[in-house]
């Protein structure tokens, strides 16, 4: 018999980053590094105050963890698959951990100072 | 010019294991006419100019699935590619990537027989019926679930296409997966907890990193990729079902 692999753990981050990537990574580049700095939008619509409140609650605290942490997920699989597919095998082991290391880092020191808040 | 007098060059890959310490390329100029194909240039050779070239070949109409060659780097069925595509260039044919060769183009097929076994390629009936009750009925939905992946025609261009069974000839490769698919999306069949035992493992769906270009290169339009993927989901379902359902998931 063959083994099972761990693998959908980690596919189905890189699926959710995915869907987080292509639907809300568009918008909030659109609200923080245009409409803003371009007056699209008011300067008072990411006021600390508010950007605070909402970091507050956990739907806003859910919304934060999400798009920071899930992108990564789907970074770090889709680097680590394509170094495998230009045939770069030297320190594997070492890639992994990088790539998914860099992922959980970038979930864990977020979801604390999200709790924190 | 009229066709009867343009030549067009082709460069085949020779290897003879008996003397041949690494396959070499031999260039051959053979009559050009618009409507022949690379496998009707190759039988040309053949014929008329070298009896010791080796093919595989037999229905002349990309049904059999025999005839595939690389075609200046591309897997690609012989008999479906025409010379009219490259003249007045020069074709490469070489042998299938990522295959072992037997003789010239004649790649040796047993690793993708022996996976092509292994998933049980036929459908398990799910109940067992008797001659009396008749044939097994299948809605028109039912067989448009997997009547795409029922195309396949075995030629394994999709493997010469594939960089992973490429890097790791464990992985049970596109083909064959989009074939266990065929067979587990069929409703009559019954085997599907077996085969899901292969999906789930490294060498089945998670050795594919969706690069695609087997879809790209079949000429049956089976679409290997979206098989593969679908079935990502279902072994993503399957390995987290197990923890939820009594008795574990489908394939324990």
């Amino acid at each position: 018999m063959m083994k099972r692999s761990n693998e959908p753990v980690f596919w189905s981050l890189f699926g959710a980053g995915g869907v987080v990537a292509a639907f809300l990574l568009p918008m909030l580049i659109f609200i923080t590094g245009i409409a803003l700095p371009l007056g699209i939008l008011p300067p008072e619509a990411l006021a600390y105050d508010r950007i605070h409140s909402f970091a507050s609650g956990w739907p806003g605290k859910l919304f934060l963890l999400a798009v920071i942490s899930l992108p990564l997920w789907q970074s770090a699989h889709r680097i680590f698959l394509s170094l495998h597919d230009l045939g770069i095998h030297r320190g594997r082991e070492f890639c992994r951990w990088l790539c998914y290391g860099t992922a959980l880092l970038g979930t864990l020191i977020p979801l604390i100072l999200l709790i924190r808040i | 010019m009229t066709d009867i007098e343009k030549t067009i060059e082709i460069e085949v890959m020779r290897y003879h294991p008996e003397q041949d310490a690494s396959p070499v390329f031999k260039t051959y100029r053979i009559p050009y006419a618009s409507d022949q194909s690379v496998l009707q240039g190759l039988q040309y050779i053949k014929d008329y100019i070298d009896g010791t070239l080796s093919f595989r070949w037999s229905c002349r109409m990309a049904i059999c699935g025999s005839c595939g060659v690389m075609i200046n780097n591309q897997p690609k069925l012989s008999c479906k590619t025409f010379l009219r595509d490259y003249y007045p260039g020069k074709i490469r044919v070489e042998a299938l990537q990522h295959l072992p060769i037997e003789r010239d183009l004649v790649i040796d097929a047993t690793d993708f027989i022996n996976k092509l076994e292994s998933i049980k390629p036929y459908i398990v009936p799910r109940e067992a019926r008797s001659l009396e009750q008749g044939e097994y009925l299948q809605t028109p939905e039912q067989l448009a679930r997997y009547e795409q992946f029922s195309s396949c025609i075995n030629c394994m261009l999709c493997y010469a296409a594939c960089p992973q069974y490429g890097l790791k000839p464990e992985f049970t490769g596109p083909g064959v997966l989009a074939l266990l698919h065929r067979y587990n999306a069929d409703s009559r069949d019954g085997a599907r907890a077996d085969r899901m035992q292969i999906v789930n493992a490294e060498e089945g769906v998670w050795g594919c990193t969706l690069v695609g270009y087997c879809s790209e290169v079949c000429p049956k339009q089976v679409d290997p990729a979206a098989a593969v993927n679908r079935n990502k989901v279902n072994s993503t379902l399957d390995y987290f079902l197990r923890f939820l359902m009594p008795g574990g998931g489908e394939s324990g």
